[in-house]
């Protein structure tokens, strides 16, 4: 049994545990130091690998291009180099044909030290995943970490074909204290961290249909799910995103303007959703509605 | 400028666009082909509802009118920064909205955006950024966050980001330093027929931002970073 936390894990023992023993080789290694051009002028010190570690693996023996994000350096935010490292890996994906493409994401978004740069470079992160996923290619998020998946980069990990995410694990737009700073804490308690968790975290995204796995926070979990999703795809016809379109407005609906994540899962029709904070994420898989499962792509 | 100027000095009164709330949506005749508009207005904050019916707006032209071009209005101040619109997804319904416009271009659609008043962060990134190619009026202001809140966040001073942005591209909100950076091809300016008939006449979808912010000297990294991992 593996007993590590894969949220305490930094991004490379993350990547480590994932791929293959000893599969992975970098491109663009801290060695070569292609730092940020804008982090100098703030005082702010770089890192020889922007905070995001890309190149190519195994996984299950199945070639795989690979990416981990930093979160502790600057959040995991995206800045110039730092995107361009991930549409440069997305690129390579498309000439290249790798099975898949796994990204362990952590992030808080944009990188506001870089703003303007960051805000381009994510979505053009995002129009390079979408290219590699339209190509066939399947596209994986591994969401973990434990300064969660945000902003931009949230967006763009949910264009994903498979979205696994731990039960501790957060994946939302804007954090807590952006929301509180600007509604105040009657709109979003940050420091309230059980309505922080049932709002943002692991067991919502599954139990709403917004992540595909639930596993817990196991690098050896992440790693079974990631080797199930290197066969996954979605692909993107008009008829799926109608779907995804009626059953998006279709849970809208049914929470109404004030619902708590207790009150919407029972709406979901999840029994007894009041123990959901309480259980692990066995638990919470089987838990899952049927209604909801065809926005995610696995079925409980 | 307000939608209603936008859409009369592109199309005269050969338009249906309406506001609704802060969606906007309709259809306009330009060079006797119909065109579909889909955009936001009132500095519209984007939350689950406004991403969503923007989405429906797209899927409806990309299912009823194969190859319509589509033009996005971009007018946000951001992302709806609300626990309710945490709660349903609002990541997952800007990336639906997102995906909707990229199924759009993969059909055939040419997809046009056009930032006529503001635009911020999480309203851009899934609305005009995914557009074909974006512009923008000369006078319309695009950025990722307000100086005092950017100095918030980063624990930078105030007076530092001011001063960065009066100089420096990565910081600063004109559109012109969007251009510079490739983020946005090009200024909209006087006829704004003219740009739509040029943005419209050109067919090659690939994303260029890279290569067009290193050309034009306001993003020098990027494109050569992309090009080293192709080549490492």
């Amino acid at each position: 049994m593996n007993s590590a936390s894969f949220a305490e894990m930094s991004a490379r023992q993350r990547l480590a545990a994932i791929v293959d023993d000893r599969s992975f080789h970098e491109w663009l290694p801290p060695s070569d130091r292609v730092t940020s051009p804008h982090l100098a002028q703030l005082g702010v010190p770089a890192a020889f690998d922007d905070g995001v570690a890309i190149g190519r693996a195994t996984l299950s023996g199945r070639a795989i291009f690979v990416a981990a994000q930093e979160g502790e350096f600057m959040g995991g935010g995206v800045g110039e180099v730092h995107g361009a490292k991930l549409v440069g890996l997305l690129r390579r994906a498309l000439r290249d044909r790798p099975d898949a493409v796994v990204l362990l994401a952590e992030s808080g978004g944009v990188r506001l030290h870089e703003a303007n740069a960051g805000l381009i470079a994510v979505s053009e992160v995002m129009r390079a995943l979408l290219d590699a996923r339209a190509a066939g290619i399947a596209t994986v998020m591994l969401i973990g970490g434990a300064n969660g998946c945000f902003g931009g980069m949230g967006i763009v990990a949910r264009c994903a074909d498979t979205v696994v995410m731990s039960d501790i694990a957060r994946h939302a737009m804007s954090g807590p204290e952006v929301i509180e700073s600007s509604n105040g804490a009657g709109e979003f308690d940050s420091r309230d961290r059980a309505l922080v968790w049932r709002t943002t975290g692991g067991k919502h995204r599954w139990l709403t249909g917004d992540c595909d796995v639930l596993v817990e926070d196991d690098p050896a979990a992440f790693r079974a799910a990631a080797i199930a999703a290197l066969d996954v795809h979605r692909p993107m016809t008009l008829a799926a995103l109608q779907q995804e379109s009626m059953l998006l407005q279709w849970r809208t609906a049914i929470a109404g303007e004030g619902a708590d994540a207790i009150e919407l899962w029972t709406l979901l029709g999840v029994a007894d959703a009041r123990a959901v904070p309480d259980l692990d994420a066995a638990a919470v898989r089987v838990l899952r509605p049927a209604a909801v499962a065809p926005l995610a792509n696995g079925g409980a | 400028m307000d939608w209603e100027g936008v859409a009369s000095r592109l199309f005269g009164d050969d338009h249906d666009i309406v506001a609704d709330g802060d969606f906007l949506g309709g259809t306009a005749t330009f060079d006797g082909a119909t065109i579909a508009i889909v955009g936001t207005t009132n500095h519209a904050a984007v939350g689950v509802d406004l991403a969503l019916r923007q989405a429906r707006a797209v899927l409806a032209t990309t299912g009823e009118s194969p190859g319509r071009p589509l033009l996005l209005l971009v007018d946000t101040q951001g992302q709806k920064l609300r626990r309710r619109d945490e709660l349903l997804g609002i990541h997952r319904a800007m990336a639906h909205l997102g995906c909707c416009l990229d199924l759009a271009r993969r059909n055939g659609h040419p997809v046009i955006g056009l930032v006529y008043d503001q635009a911020l962060s999480g309203g851009f990134i899934t609305s005009g950024l995914m557009a074909d190619a974006c512009h923008a009026l000369p006078e319309a202001e695009i950025r990722v966050m307000r100086v005092p809140a950017m100095a918030r966040v980063t624990k930078l001073s105030e007076e530092l980001l001011e001063s960065l942005s009066l100089t420096n591209p990565v910081f600063a909100p004109g559109v012109a330093n969007y251009v510079a950076m490739g983020g946005v091809r090009s200024l909209w300016d006087g006829d704004l027929a003219a740009g739509l008939r040029a943005a419209l006449a050109d067919r090659d979808t690939s994303d260029r931002r890279a290569e067009e912010g290193a050309q034009r000297g306001g993003r020098r990294v990027a494109a050569d970073v992309i090009r080293r991992v192709l080549e490492a």
